[in-house]
């Protein structure tokens, strides 16, 4: 290397100026574009809150009612005169749906998310994966017609002989069909978690002679438990939410009854069954809607917030 | 499929006789055994016979197959899909190979100290009483637990403690942790795979000076890629190598070269191979 | 020492219980199979229920007779009659509906994904979207809905921003709904792609967006694609949000434009099933294959795609 090439660095022809302040340009132009995409994320539930909060605050103005008499009001008549808006019943209806589907869903849930995880063998378990997500993807319309047209009859013919009245409409099978549909959430999101528990665990345990069982259940399940409960919160979040599986299945009879062989109503039945009749824009019906769109949107909200604090606390546990 | 109880029958043998009172035979022996996982062959003709209260060290270069030797002597091999044993293997003279094998039972008498210290997620107190309370222990468990914690030399350390997580000790203490819960069991047998490997010197130095203590009551095989602790710690010694003939194509064969007790295998090994592993040649 | 002789083991009992808790688990996990095959035998038999030719067990000519009566289905517009009743208007409406979301939710949402995951550097901001996209992935879908019916169609009054009961307010409602699941899956296609590839690239002097366009982008858009057709298969689905919207109860028109009213296939299923005339449950069913039919193409196509973009990236 002479010492004639050790001068000072080269400055760059003019032509790759211009070039490198295009690029400069143009990188700037796409980086504030996909900073937009990103943003528009925020306005949407910048949109939702607005939205939401801003006709519930004019409902709330225009009938006149308290925010508590609101929720704990037992009587929801929006067309009679006067109209009346408590909205107990729709939310109990809503934790008919969230517990009747659970109840059905989250043992069954978990029972298959730990033979996934612990019992099966590989290939079975390739198989038995995808199919059980495949069961997630199928429109929520499905899971309602199937109700109407399938479990009921299906408990009709069940009951009656017992003298075991069932409704067209009846919460049961609302809760049957939600709780099906659920069960993949479970499954998929439990086995998750107990595959992330480490591994040196199961051999320890086995090592020390214990069976298959007492691993899984005393070991391994204890070990995943925050993130198992994590799963659960979701699913009911999921339950909570969903309506057209619900409006098919169990009508939109607001009433608070121990009978789930009757229609009942919930908040999101309530808003497809307003939205349905055509009523008038900025009318307190109208609101109505986004009033108790408002108490759904917080009820779930609620939940995943707390479903991701206890996941948190898994991770932190396992790293 | 993976039978890691040996779920395949109901009908088990009757429970393996206890131990002989001064018995000349090995506690573990094997005979002709070879191991394969799927169609590799891991271990090939491998005859050891590991004797009582004595301290038998695994040595040779990584991949060799010490720690799949190790882990048939308690069945752990049958977790790993695709794993199976040929041969003779027997613990007190009761066949290991046949699926009639008990080995829940087996595993609470050959107990395993792993190489990554993996106590439960649970208190110091009940990562020593599980294994005991699973396994249908009728005594007093608070005694159980002193005891076992003592021998494990972690007693002084976290008597004040026990209710604390198991996760809030230090490698060392964690390690000898898990040795605690293996001796809750009261097995007969203690299996070591790399114990010290993830430890600092100090707890190192400490677990080996454990392992000298227990020996008394215990038989103790070592698996050890670290060939001063062999030297230091243990009666007997066994290296195992790659099987040039077995080892084609990716294929890793182990077979045992030479058995001898630990001072004449480390100054007049006899054959050519262990010779250069412990002098550095291969490894 | 002692020889265990403090322990009843009861190795019997632990493990009966244990197989017959296996056998527990086993069956759990078999009854979303088993309610997968109900489901789908329950409906074709639903859509088959006028008096068949030929007998139940006949597949060929079960199936010959369901695909005839699904494709009459398919060319016939909504009525009150069971006979001339089919889902033209809707199978027309939802494919409109997924160019729209195809167009709006697909590029936001894989630049919202390429932003958070290449451009912007871990801070305040990125956890809050990250926060926000979580949150609204979990937001029951009818809320979208009352979103959409107040902003997109009514625009809170404002008549000459009103875009009323039209397709626009429908597609944009659920390009709404699934963005998070495109940003969400984009994401993870991308974490995917190793670092080492990046850095290669940046070593050569590249700009982040070249190195984004040319590299880590065709790496991940396997992925990518997955996460696409998943959040397709779910807009096409979608009811509820679309009745808030107001997709129509029925029209006889196929849309002419995005302008146009419209309706949607999932809609009109749910009008049908409604129909206290136990004759129009066949209808519906049918309706539901159809559905399932396109999901199962949607997914199939996606599967071909990734397939054909994995060989490549292979070679």
């Amino acid at each position: 290397m002479t010492p004639a090439m050790l001068e000072t660095p080269t400055e760059p022809p003019p032509r790759w100026k211009i070039h490198r302040l295009l690029r400069v340009w143009q990188e700037t132009a796409i980086r504030e574009f996909l900073r937009f995409c990103a943003i528009l994320t925020v306005l949407t539930t910048v949109g939702i809150v607005l939205v939401l909060g801003a006709e519930t605050l004019r409902f709330f103005q225009i009938t006149r009612i308290s925010p508590f008499a609101f929720l704990t009001g037992q009587v929801l008549d929006p067309e009679g005169d006067p109209p009346l808006f408590g909205i107990l019943p729709l939310i109990w209806g809503t934790v008919v749906i969230a517990v009747g589907s659970s109840l059905f869903a989250l043992p069954i849930g978990l029972l298959s998310a730990i033979y996934l995880s612990e019992y099966a063998p590989r290939r079975v378990r390739s198989f038995l994966k995808p199919t059980l997500e495949l069961l997630a993807g199928v429109p929520t319309i499905v899971y309602g017609y199937l109700a109407l047209l399938m479990v009921t009859p299906a408990l009709r013919a069940l009951l009656t002989p017992w003298g075991i009245r069932v409704e067209t409409f009846n919460a049961l099978s609302a809760c049957i069909v939600v709780g099906v549909m659920i069960v993949p959430m479970v499954s998929s999101l439990s086995e998750d978690v107990l595959s992330a528990v480490p591994r040196g665990l199961r051999e320890a345990a086995y090592g020390l002679g214990a069976t298959k069982f007492e691993v899984s259940t005393r070991i391994v399940l204890p070990a995943g438990l925050s993130g198992v409960a994590a799963a659960f919160i979701l699913a009911i979040s999921r339950a909570i939410g969903e309506t057209m599986a619900v409006v098919l299945a169990a009508g939109s009879r607001p009433q608070i009854t121990l009978n789930p062989l009757t229609s009942i109503e919930t908040m999101t039945t309530y808003i497809v069954a307003v939205a349905g009749g055509e009523a008038a824009f900025g009318s307190a019906e109208y609101l109505s809607l986004f009033a108790v769109g408002m108490a759904l949107f917080l009820m779930t909200l609620v939940l995943n917030i707390l479903s991701r604090f206890v996941l948190r606390h898994f991770r932190e546990v396992y790293q | 499929m993976p039978d890691p109880e040996g779920l395949m029958t109901l009908d088990v043998q009757p429970t393996i006789p206890a131990a002989p009172p001064t018995p000349p035979e090995p506690v573990l022996s094997a005979r002709s055994l070879s191991v394969w996982y799927g169609a590799s062959q891991a271990l090939k003709d491998i005859t050891i016979g590991i004797p009582r209260n004595q301290i038998t060290a695994l040595i040779g270069p990584s991949g060799c197959g010490k720690s799949t030797l190790l882990r048939c002597f308690n069945r752990m091999n049958d977790l790993i899909t695709g794993a199976r044993m040929d041969g003779e293997l027997a613990f007190e003279g009761q066949d290991l190979i046949s699926p009639l094998t008990d080995v829940i039972t087996l595993r609470r008498r050959v107990g395993m100290v792993f190489q990554k210290p993996n106590p439960f997620p649970k208190s110091i107190y009940q990562n020593v009483a599980w294994g005991a309370r699973i396994n249908g222990y009728q005594g007093d468990m608070d005694e159980l637990v002193e005891k076992s914690l003592r021998r494990a030399a972690l007693w002084d350390e976290v008597k004040n403690k026990l209710h604390r997580s198991g996760f809030d000790l230090s490698g060392g203490q964690q390690q000898r942790l898990c040795i605690a819960r293996t001796l809750a069991v009261e097995p007969e047998v203690i299996l070591m795979d790399e114990p010290c490997s993830a430890l600092d010197p100090i707890a190192t130095a400490k677990v080996e000076d454990l392992m000298d203590e227990l020996k008394s009551d215990y038989t103790i095989v070592i698996v050890t890629h670290n060939m001063q602790q062999a030297r230091r710690v243990s009666d007997l010694t066994a290296c195992l190598m790659l099987d040039e003939a077995a080892s084609k194509d990716g294929h890793r064969t182990g077979i045992v070269v030479e058995f001898n007790p630990t001072e004449l295998l480390f100054t007049t090994p006899k054959d050519p191979r262990t010779e250069a592993y412990i002098t550095g040649r291969i490894g | 020492m002692t020889q265990g002789t403090m322990y009843r083991s009861r190795v019997r009992r632990r493990r009966l219980t244990g197989r017959i808790f296996g056998v527990a688990c086993f069956l759990a996990t078999l009854t979303g199979v088993v309610f997968l095959t109900v489901l789908l035998g329950s409906v074709v038999t639903s859509a088959l229920s006028r008096p068949p030719d030929h007998p139940r067990y006949d597949l060929v000519g079960n199936g010959k007779e369901l695909t005839t009566y699904l494709i009459s289905l398919a060319g016939r517009f909504q009525r009150s009659q069971v006979a001339k009743a089919g889902f033209r208007a809707g199978i027309a409406g939802s494919l409109w509906l997924l160019g729209l979301v195809t167009t709006f939710a697909i590029p936001v949402g894989v630049g919202a994904a390429v932003y958070l995951e290449e451009f912007a550097a871990p801070g305040r901001l990125r956890t809050i979207i990250d926060t926000n996209i979580a949150n609204l992935a979990g937001v029951p879908s009818i809320v979208y809905g009352l979103l959409g019916l107040a902003v997109f169609v009514r625009a809170f009054g404002v008549k000459t921003l009103a875009m009323g009961p039209t397709l626009w307010a429908g597609g944009l409602t659920l390009s709404l709904l699934v963005l998070p699941i495109v940003v969400i899956a984009t994401r993870e296609a991308l974490r995917a792609v190793p670092k080492s590839l990046r850095h290669a690239a940046l070593g050569l002097g590249a700009t982040r967006w070249q190195v984004v366009r040319d590299h880590v982008l065709p790496s991940a858009l396997p992925g990518i694609l997955t996460g696409t057709i998943l959040a397709l298969s779910r807009a096409v689905g979608e009811t509820a949000p679309l009745l808030m919207v107001g997709a129509a109860g029925s029209t006889l028109r196929v849309p002419k434009g995005p302008s146009s009213g419209y309706t949607a296939l999932p809609v009109e299923i749910y009008n049908y099933a409604k129909e206290p005339d136990p004759a129009f449950a066949a209808v519906a069913a049918g309706g539901i294959l159809i559905l399932l039919a396109l999901l199962l193409t949607m997914n199939a196509a996606a599967i071909l795609i990734r397939n054909r973009y994995a060989r490549h990236a292979r070679s």
